[in-house]
């Protein structure tokens, strides 16, 4: 195991053991320590093709969780199948224990991460199936573990974009801007950028590329009050943020997280007439936001055209996109990221005539005289179905990330209704053994007159370990009905439901969703019968 | 005549042998009962009478301070317990003194294994696969996604930790009984002779299993220890200590877990372990069907754990099968 002594290549058995030290390290410190010294000891490509998939870059059509599920049918029997993976909880880990140990064991060729991801990449959706099982075969439990997932992707070790690229940056000692920067437009196994860091070559040459800029982000503002000498504010539209670069003539939109999402949303790709990276929200036009003079459909609106690799004619005609511009970070060649905002400002508003109305137009700023003003004008946020405000330093230089006192977002107050827990499924991953994924539901009418409750929502998020503990034996003990992994509990258990906002919906036989739900509070003290009915939260739609 | 086994009877809270009336394992007070083994879950106090082996009455009586009712019941000995029944206790191989019960009535057999494993433990006697019509046996691992290593394999990984962390400690999360002795024993086979530090509530239990034979070499207690003396040695305390504020003292301890449910990485992360040790007193999946297929019942019994894989197992290999619902059983540590 560990380092091929003939060609130095690193194996797939020493990126499996990097898996499992992750997986078991919760320290951030110690996580970007393996990972650098693995990035440092390991050649080209394995390095590069390990670093692509820790961080979800690779994707290989062939090999889905079901192409594995399927592999393991004919295998064992699907009930017993079942039962594993529902206890463990994950497709690849399941299968990489119950794959069965070869009859031969003779010793077997050694694996490069560069074979395997070689060897994957040649595979189709016929091949596949004959091709996997010989790859399987040469690899331990922990190897089958690592190629699986390799493989299908998501890692699931708690490594993000961010954490792997500061541990490059720590690897190789060069600038986490910089590595972000050069990242999103390079392609796995990203030769450039090791030859750049590793090997101290020149800096990839990008002048060209319609590349990512990092974002810069802004901190909630708690119970601050800020001197709006200092601060410009603006409305925190409810949409995605989207940076919109174009350079040599080609267009691209990138998500808040570096994902180029061009092909979602082509109407955008030929509108921009210069050369620039633009910051802005992402929204479809309507009036639910803000009103008429608002022109932005609610979130729910934007939701049908997130996610579509090909978009229909008729989806870019009933939900049309347009970019919300707040921030200039690059215009025709000059880079204005270290400019204070004002300087900004005035660049961005002096560009817009320059834009077509049909596919920009400015995020308007808020006037008010002084904080508490200010503070009145956000109470109106929901009524006009807006998220908040955000609060921008007036000096404030674009920097990527979020530095204190440079930008604030100030998010509405969210709602709150007290909820009936229904059902109960168990989580997956870390909390794989715990019922933690609650339906919850609102009552039809008078529960004491024999009114029902109609599920309104479900929710993950928002208690404490301990409580989580305390829930799981609340649902233990109160079940009414098992299917698979979900159980239907005694309607006892009311929780105060916390969300942003809720719109009408045919998926659910309550006709409402939520957005952002999450348990705010959970209500041991309270009765059932005391938790809130429909019409109550029908009442709070704002579409 | 009486219908075949109708004289063996499992109700929710233990399995009743109805001519003699007597219980075995049961999980609330009864007058007379068969106790299979120490862990708390199987061996409760307050019973009337309590027949089990010497060693399983001797752990008993340190965790209930009593004798009062104790009847002992060395391996291989048949006794007469009424209504035309008997008992033999036959080594089941999970911890000191732990048994299986042959029970026989009427020239029907029955055994019940209590927790069980096939491999190798120097801390106790081996199980004894014994022919009998109805096995009862317990299903802790019954899935095959369990399969546990050998404990070689994991006893090099908790030495190579060690090495790896001369200004730490490993702290080995360990079930008090059993487990924490089987480690011990085999740190020692594996030529490791410094000292181990234990929390204090493993003290009592280790020198039970060397007045009973088992040797463990130098063991101290943490609480007689300063922080620097335990830098490089490894520390053994029960699962419940490892995040508790208890492990404040201890230097830099790098937390590691013994116990079969550390195959499966969710459940180590759970528990915020870094360094998981497939190591379990009960039997794998392998161990279980191997066993089954052996003893070869006309009928197989499931008492607790995953049973609906099991169950599966046997009506795929056309064998008859039923799960009992018992409760009391956990085993969330093991």
């Amino acid at each position: 195991m560990g380092q091929c002594a003939a060609c130095g290549a690193q194996l797939v058995e020493e990126f499996a053991a990097l898996l499992d030290a992750l997986v078991y390290t919760t320290s951030r410190n110690r996580k970007l320590a393996l990972i650098a010294a693995y990035l440092r000891a390991a050649p080209d490509p394995d390095r590069g093709w390990a670093l692509a998939a820790l961080t979800d870059g690779l994707d290989f059509p062939a090999v889905k969780s079901n192409t594995i599920r399927t592999l393991m049918m004919d295998r064992v029997d699907p009930v017993l199948w079942a039962l594993s993976r529902d206890f463990v909880g994950d497709t690849a880990e399941t299968a990489s224990l119950l794959w069965p140990e070869p009859e031969d064991s003779a010793p077997q060729p050694d694996m490069s991460v560069g074979e395997v991801v070689e060897r994957l990449s040649a595979l189709t959706r016929a091949t596949a199936p004959r091709e996997l099982p010989g790859l399987l075969d040469r690899l331990d439990s922990n190897g089958r573990y690592a190629l699986i997932k390799l493989a299908t992707g998501g890692m699931r070790v708690g490594v993000s974009a961010r954490l792997a690229k500061t541990a490059f940056a720590l690897a190789f000692e060069v600038p986490v801007e910089e590595v972000e920067e050069y990242w999103h437009a390079l392609a796995p196994p990203y030769p450039e950028l090791f030859a750049w860091a590793a090997d101290g070559g020149e800096a990839p040459d990008l002048a060209h590329a319609p590349r990512f800029r990092p974002f810069m982000l802004a901190h909630p503002l708690e119970d601050g009050v800020v001197d709006l000498a200092d601060y410009a504010a603006e409305w925190k539209w409810d949409g995605i943020r989207v940076q919109i670069v174009r350079a040599g003539g080609v267009t691209r939109i990138y998500s808040r997280s570096g994902d180029d999402i061009s092909a979602t949303f082509p109407e955008l790709l030929d509108v921009l007439p210069v050369d620039a990276v633009l910051d802005g929200e992402l929204l479809v036009r309507g009036s639910a936001q803000g009103g008429e003079a608002g022109g932005a459909a609610s979130f729910n609106a934007l939701q049908q055209r997130l996610g579509r690799k090909t978009v229909s004619g008729k989806m870019l005609k009933d939900y049309p996109a347009f970019v919300r511009l707040y921030d200039v970070l690059l215009l025709e060649g000059h880079d204005w990221r270290e400019q204070p905002w004002k300087l900004r400002r005035a660049t961005l508003e002096g560009l817009m005539p320059r834009l077509p109305v049909s596919h920009f137009d400015l995020s308007q700023l808020v006037e008010a005289e002084d904080f508490a003003a200010l503070a009145r004008i956000r109470d109106t946020a929901r009524d006009e179905a807006i998220e908040g405000l955000m609060l921008k330093h007036r000096d404030s230089p674009y920097v990527a990330g979020r530095k204190v006192a440079l930008w604030y977002k100030w998010k509405r107050d969210p709602l709150l209704i007290d909820c009936v827990m229904m059902y109960a499924q168990r989580g997956s991953g870390k909390r794989s053994s715990f019922y933690s994924d609650y339906t919850f539901g609102c009552w039809a009418g008078d529960p004491d007159a024999g009114a029902e409750l109609l599920p309104v929502g479900k929710a993950y998020s928002g208690f404490t370990d301990e409580e989580l503990k305390k829930i799981d034996r609340f649902v233990r003990q109160n079940t009414r009905s098992k299917f698979g992994p979900v159980r239907e509990v005694e309607r006892k258990l009311v929780f105060e439901v916390a969300f942003d906002s809720v719109h009408a919906s045919k998926r659910h036989k309550s006709g409402l969703a939520m957005r952002f739900p999450r348990i705010h509070r959970i209500r041991w003290d309270k009765p059932a019968h005391e938790a809130d009915r429909i019409d109550a939260l029908r009442a709070l739609i704002k579409d | 005549m009486e219908p075949p086994f109708s004289w063996i009877r499992p109700e929710p809270w233990g399995i009743h042998i109805v001519p003699a009336d007597i219980w075995v394992d049961p999980s609330r007070p009864v007058a007379r009962a068969l106790v299979t083994h120490g862990h708390a879950d199987h061996a409760r106090g307050g019973h009337g009478e309590t027949i089990a082996t010497p060693a399983t009455l001797a752990i008993m009586e340190l965790r209930y301070q009593t004798r009062a009712g104790a009847m002992a019941a060395g391996y291989g000995e048949t006794l007469d317990i009424g209504g035309g029944v008997t008992a033999t206790f036959l080594p089941a191989g999970h911890v000191l003194g732990s048994a299986q019960i042959l029970l026989e009535h009427a020239g029907e057999r029955v055994i019940i294994t209590g927790d069980y494993k096939r491999a190798p433990d120097p801390t106790c006697e081996g199980f004894k696969v014994t022919p009998c019509d109805i096995f009862i046996t317990e299903a802790t691992f019954g899935l095959p996604v369990f399969n546990h290593p050998p404990i070689g394999e994991e006893i090099a990984k908790l030495l190579a930790a060690r090495e790896a962390n001369p200004d730490a400690c490993i702290l080995v999360g360990a079930y008090a009984l059993g487990k924490a002795q089987r480690v011990i024993a085999e740190l020692r086979a594996a030529g490791h002779h410094e000292t181990i530090w234990l929390h204090g509530a493993m003290e009592a239990m280790c020198r039970l299993y060397e007045e009973h034979g088992v040797p463990l070499g130098d063991l101290r207690l943490v609480s007689d220890a300063t922080k620097d003396q335990m830098r490089g040695h490894i520390v053994m305390a029960p699962p419940s200590a490892l995040g508790d504020r208890w492990s404040r003292r201890l230097p830099d301890p790098v937390t590691a877990m013994a116990s079969g449910w550390m195959r499966v990485r969710a459940r180590a992360r759970q528990r915020g372990v870094e360094l998981p040790l497939v190591i379990s007193d009960h039997a794998d999946w392998n161990e279980l069907t191997r066993t089954i297929t052996e003893v070869n019942p006309a009928e197989t019994w499931i008492t607790h754990g995953r049973e609906e894989a099991l169950l599966r197992w046997c009506e795929l290999g056309q064998r008859r099968a039923r799960a009992l619902a018992l409760v009391g059983y956990e085993d969330e540590d093991d």
